[in-house]
């Protein structure tokens, strides 16, 4: 029904010479709360050319990113026998989570160097790396922090995942897993035909906790102490209430 | 049983935690350690950040030593006045472990100097109490025990001598608090209750008697255990309340049973069976060091 009104809307706009990109997400508004152990967000929308050429050769690619953070980057490395931190590199913007989903593969769609200017793969994410100079070694970190991420379930590829109906309708399942950063994430989508970018368009997506969960969160950052005492009250009386429980038995 | 865990920032099976709760609660009570030093690594092994996994721990092991110390209580278990003492010492320590944590981090070695210390601290106290429980052991059968030095000759070497009547002793009151200081350090560095350290410290440094050994040094733990939390609370922010409440669930309840079961047992087994525990964990954190790590590299926020 929604994307029926998408398509409406789509169809009202027609007139203009560029194609047009109508994108939508399932959900705008992740909510983290006790239980939560993930969601599939629904990435969907239209493509519609004006011209009329609806339907043909189009490949669409979304990419949904987290809120970036800068992080240190340590490696290990044997020295006298024992694995101890050695070298380390900084990045300024590591994306929390990078999903990039697309119609066909990558290579089929683009060059490289467009792939990189838009972030089509996780190893095109521009992670602004500063500290050393050496590219090679740049790109060894860059290359285990990736890993790294996607071995948490927070980076990932799914290249075919796109999929496209009628040439206008397309839709995408993207997965957040449980241990995402909470912020707003943005799911951008382009058209792109004949190795080129004719249309994109960027959607925002808010994660964030709510109800008791906020309210811990927010008070072991604003109220440090009050947090600790009253930790140390729970962990006190659940002991003497056990205590005192099986004296009793 | 899905449950998320808002400092963590991520959901676990709410059953295991309360099961790895259980297990440590158990050797809380049968032995006097925290059970800091198994519940952290597996914490971390499950996926939970390990500073909130250290963090949450020793919030974790108040909660355990506090029904510990009620009933090592009752039957006269706990001579509060060496207790005091050395959480006396046990705070100067956190204090002073605070400050070398951070050197450490600043240059980037703390994860390699915690496994280190875990490796030569688990291995030296694990062997000692091996070879001892052993000697005793054997000994049982054949003769009456020798008359064995009552504590280390340094410790009768220092001056202004108190009277601890529950561990029956005329020493020094130096002594614990040095042995106080120690743990605190180590309390802060490892992000355990130090339990396994001060048990054998008890016995063999200060030759307490044997039946108030756990009971104090869980009264020790209790202590330093909430000045650790309430400093991460300040410093860290990672103590998660939710985790910990699971973990609590366990451990209070395995707790009791434990100092039920340390009531029965024979105490040589009780000390060569943690022997053998301490020496397993000390073993699996050698092979660590040298074995090529999971994770190559390590991300610190900035």
């Amino acid at each position: 029904m929604r994307a029926l009104l998408i398509l409406f809307a789509a169809l009202m706009l027609m007139g203009q010479r560029d194609p047009v990109l109508v994108p939508e997400v399932s959900q705008h508004d992740v909510q983290v709360r006790q239980g939560f152990t993930g969601t599939e967000l629904l990435l969907f929308g239209a493509v519609l050319d004006p011209a009329g050429r609806a339907g043909q050769d189009y490949d669409i690619v979304v990419v949904l990113k987290g809120p970036a953070e800068p992080i240190r980057l340590r490696e290990k490395e044997r020295f006298a026998g024992v694995w101890v931190n050695a070298d380390s590199n900084d990045f300024r913007s590591v994306p929390s989570y990078f999903a990039v989903a697309s119609s066909r593969p990558i290579s089929d769609i683009v060059d490289d160097k467009t792939a990189a200017i838009y972030e089509f793969g996780t190893r095109y994410i521009q992670l602004s790396p500063s500290g050393s100079i050496d590219p090679q070694e740049q790109l060894r970190f860059a290359l285990g922090l990736v890993d790294l991420k996607r071995r948490q379930g927070l980076y990932k590829e799914d290249f075919g995942g796109v999929q496209i109906s009628e040439g206008v309708l397309y839709q995408a399942r993207i997965s957040l897993p449980s241990n995402v950063t909470t912020g707003t994430y943005s799911a951008e989508t382009f058209a792109v035909t004949r190795g080129r970018v004719i249309a994109s368009a960027v959607a925002e997506v808010e994660v964030r906790k709510v109800g008791f969960e906020r309210f811990v969160e927010v008070s072991a950052n604003e109220w440090g102490l009050a947090y600790g005492l009253i930790a140390v009250l729970i962990s006190v009386l659940m002991g003497w209430g056990a205590g005192r429980l099986f004296a009793r038995l | 049983m899905d449950v998320y865990l808002p400092i963590a920032n991520l959901s676990v099976n709410g059953l295991w935690i309360v099961a790895l709760g259980a297990l440590t609660g158990v050797l809380s009570g049968l032995f006097g350690v925290g059970g800091g030093f198994l519940t952290t690594p597996l914490l971390i092994f499950y996926g939970i950040p390990p500073t909130v996994a250290a963090a949450s721990a020793s919030t974790q092991v108040t909660g355990a030593s506090v029904s510990g110390v009620i009933a090592h209580g009752k039957r006269k278990g706990v001579d509060y006045r060496m207790g005091a003492v050395m959480v006396g010492g046990g705070i100067i320590g956190a204090a002073f472990g605070a400050l070398l944590f951070r050197f450490f981090r600043s240059i980037g070695q703390i994860d390699v100097v915690i496994n280190a210390l875990y490796v030569v601290l688990l291995g030296s106290i694990g062997i000692l109490m091996a070879r001892e429980s052993l000697q005793l052991l054997r000994r049982t059968g054949t003769a009456k025990q020798a008359a064995r030095r009552r504590h280390h000759p340094l410790v009768a070497n220092l001056p202004w001598r108190w009277r601890f009547y529950g561990s029956g002793l005329y020493i020094s009151p130096l002594a614990p608090l040095i042995v106080g200081i120690v743990v605190g350090i180590l309390t802060m560095l490892m992000g355990v209750g130090g339990g396994f350290i001060l048990v054998p410290a008890m016995l063999y440094i200060l030759g307490m008697s044997a039946n108030v050994v756990v009971g104090t040094s869980l009264f020790n733990i209790l202590f330093v255990t909430i000045a650790t939390t309430i400093m991460h609370s300040l410093t860290t922010r990672a103590v998660d309340i939710v985790l910990v409440g699971l973990l609590l669930i366990g451990s209070v309840t395995g707790a009791q049973f434990g100092s039920q079961l340390a009531v029965k047992a024979k105490p040589e087994v009780l000390r060569l069976v943690l022997a053998a525990i301490v020496l397993l964990i000390a073993f699996r954190m050698f092979l660590g060091l040298f074995y090529q790590p999971d994770e190559i590299y390590t991300v610190y926020p900035l």
